[in-house]
């Protein structure tokens, strides 16, 4: 059984999938029991996955029907891929566990369609993740794409528009993705991830695998929202429904990144990739603009939703330039800020989804007061904001060290001094919303009489609640254990080549 | 002058790609209709598809179907003799995925046009900016 767990992640949510639709037509009531445990099981396999690698120290491998790797597609997990597994069926899950009632509320005459696509794009994440196989990451590419465009398109007002734009502009990035893997083919013949790996290195000078790799880096970047390319972004996730922001937001950019490090590291390989100093400085100054970009941006933002996605575009600055220092600190510190980011924005969303089933809007004024209304949630909103901003207990700071020290080791003090300000940044725009929150005090009530009124306090149900504890706690978990998963983990995914 | 139209006439195939691809691109950058838009996007993905059907292509080379006769199983085939199929096959997949993206984007166009009345991006977004000042 268990040498069949790495095609079991896909296998099973995707037929779970197709049997949420079938019940989605005659009993709406077991969609969502299907789905959670679709997704825990998920959380299951990947964490036996992982700890499989981590036993035996070597990866993971699966043939597809048998065939040997070269002709046939592989599935491989090995350090890097086994974390980033874990991270996304745990997203996936903690997001869905609570939200059975919102589900209900928003979409009351889709359920079966909603259910379907979360389990969909859930399963379209795994296997880009899990491949090891050129174009079947493509081909799940666009089976995250496609089901995160129609999870957006549920929205209200402008959400159709803006998933039309994001699909327009998801499409170019997967065809570049596309084209250079059709030039990787032309050069090796091959369209395994390790057999190209293999082959590469004999045509390493020629110019149709330096276009291959920048035709692969720029529609990972499309699709990542690195800065100049991060116009789909802020529209798409803030119009979305919550519980699909909440889904999307954390898991597809940072599975973008992880996709480019999986491409950069183990198809190109180093010996490649970091061979041309202008490229990689080009790289690290372009996600240097794009964090301080960000968050300028978000500065002038009034509506929470909105701030976030632009902290998402500062955040994937972080990690495409602490990857690309190429020094062994930055590296870890990206795939590190890949398991932290995708749960502290995860922490985020769920609040948003929790304060949004309670009150009307999410512009800053919409939330005087809420400390009271809803102590629980916000607690979870500050720890979130905490762990963005790189407080010490909390995860957010860990990677950020590692990064900054990624910086040093590089001598790059653009970088380190674009991280700093972000960080001053951050503090400013969460205790912006931290402090509406907690002085002052409800305007509809307020306004007639001197005195502050009274609040009652009106919490989110507690199943809605259990999961946004969760998420909360594992931040400082994750925080308090980050040297363990840097030491056992972490170090192995990278190279011995990367100093 | 007579090199540069060789140059162009042996790589014939590439050179309709690019122009394909460009077409594309343009029309979804500059086109103000949002099927315009759709019609552009699959015309980028149309050109990909054949930059991949154009190489797996081999010159006096034949379709990949190996004749078997009974009793003569020693064969000597030639590669050469045979296009690569390949790439073909990889491209099925890649037309399934640009239907279902063009049913995607048509079904969003229409709930656009539901909600707005129109599929002119600047009435859209005059519309859109009239609704939030209102607001």
């Amino acid at each position: 059984m268990t040498e069949h767990y790495s095609v079991l992640l896909i296998i099973m949510p995707f037929l779970s999938g197709l049997l949420i639709s079938i019940f989605g037509w005659y009993d709406q009531k077991k969609c969502y029991a299907i789905a959670i445990l679709c997704l825990f099981l998920s959380i299951i396999i990947s964490i036996s996955l992982l700890l499989a690698v981590m036993q035996n120290g070597e990866p993971v491998q699966y043939r597809i029907g048998g065939w040997a790797p070269p002709w046939g597609i592989a599935y491989h997990v090995d350090y890097l891929n086994g974390i980033v597994l874990v991270v996304i069926s745990l997203t996936s899950f903690l997001n869905l566990a609570g939200a059975r009632k919102v589900i209900e509320k928003e979409f009351s005459d889709r359920i079966g369609a909603f259910y379907t696509l979360y389990i969909l794009f859930t399963t379209g994440l795994l296997g880009m993740v899990v491949t090891g196989d050129a174009f079947n990451l493509y081909v799940l590419l666009e089976i995250t794409s496609l089901t995160g465009y129609a999870l957006i398109g549920f929205g209200v007002n402008r959400a159709p528009l803006s998933a039309l734009n994001y699909l327009l502009m998801g499409t170019i990035g997967a065809s570049f993705y596309l084209l250079g893997v059709g030039y990787l083919y032309m050069g090796t013949g091959s369209l395994n991830m390790a057999d190209i790996a293999h082959l590469l290195p004999a045509i390493y000078h020629s110019r149709t695998v330096m276009f291959a790799f920048l035709l692969i880096l720029c529609g990972l970047f499309v699709k990542m929202a690195l800065f100049p390319l991060h116009g789909w972004l802020p529209n798409a996730y803030s119009d979305a429904p919550s519980i699909s922001s909440g889904l999307i937001a954390p898991l597809t950019t940072k599975v973008m990144v992880y996709v480019m490090i999986r491409m950069v590291l183990t198809v190109f390989t180093p010996a490649f990739s970091f061979s041309f100093a202008a490229l990689n400085s080009t790289m690290v100054w372009v996600a240097v603009i794009g964090i301080l970009s960000g968050s300028m941006l978000a500065l002038f933002q009034t509506r929470l939703k909105r701030m976030i996605t632009y902290v998402i575009v500062t955040e994937i600055g972080y990690m495409v330039g602490g990857f690309w220092l190429g020094t062994r600190d930055g590296m870890t510190g990206a795939i590190l800020h890949i398991v932290n980011d995708a749960m502290m924005t995860l922490c985020l969303f769920l609040s948003i989804t929790l304060i949004s089933y309670k009150i009307k809007g999410d512009r800053f004024s919409d939330f005087r007061g809420i400390f009271r209304k809803m102590p629980v949630t916000m607690t979870a909103f500050v720890v979130a904001a905490l762990s963005i901003i790189g407080v010490p207990p909390t995860c957010g700071f860990f990677s950020k060290w590692y990064l900054i020290s990624g910086g040093i080791a590089a001598g790059h003090y653009g970088f380190i001094a674009a991280l700093l300000f972000s960080s001053l940044v951050n503090a400013v725009l969460f205790f912006r919303v931290i402090e509406i929150g907690y002085f002052e005090p409800f305007s509809d009530h307020g306004a007639n009489s001197g005195h502050v009124p009274e609040v009652r306090m009106d919490e989110a149900p507690v199943s809605m609640l259990m999961p946004l504890m969760i998420t909360a706690a594992m931040l400082i978990v994750l925080g308090i254990f980050s040297g363990d998963i840097v030491t056992r983990a972490i170090q192995f995914a990278i190279p011995a080549s990367i100093i | 002058m007579d090199d540069m139209i060789a140059i162009i006439l042996s790589k014939y195939n590439y050179w309709t790609v690019i122009t394909l691809m460009m077409i594309g691109l343009y029309a979804m950058i500059v086109k103000n209709n949002l099927i315009k838009k759709i019609i552009g996007m699959n015309i980028f993905q149309t050109s990909i598809i054949l930059f991949y059907v154009s190489m797996g292509m081999k010159k006096d080379a034949t379709i990949p179907i190996l004749e078997h006769h009974p009793g003569m199983q020693e064969h000597v085939y030639h590669a050469a003799d045979y296009i690569n199929p390949l790439p073909h096959v990889l491209m099925l997949t890649a037309i399934v995925v640009s239907v279902a993206t063009l049913g995607v984007a048509l079904s969003l166009a229409l709930k656009v046009y539901d909600q707005y009345g129109t599929l002119e991006e600047d009435e859209i977004n005059a519309k859109i900016r009239k609704a939030s000042v209102k607001s």
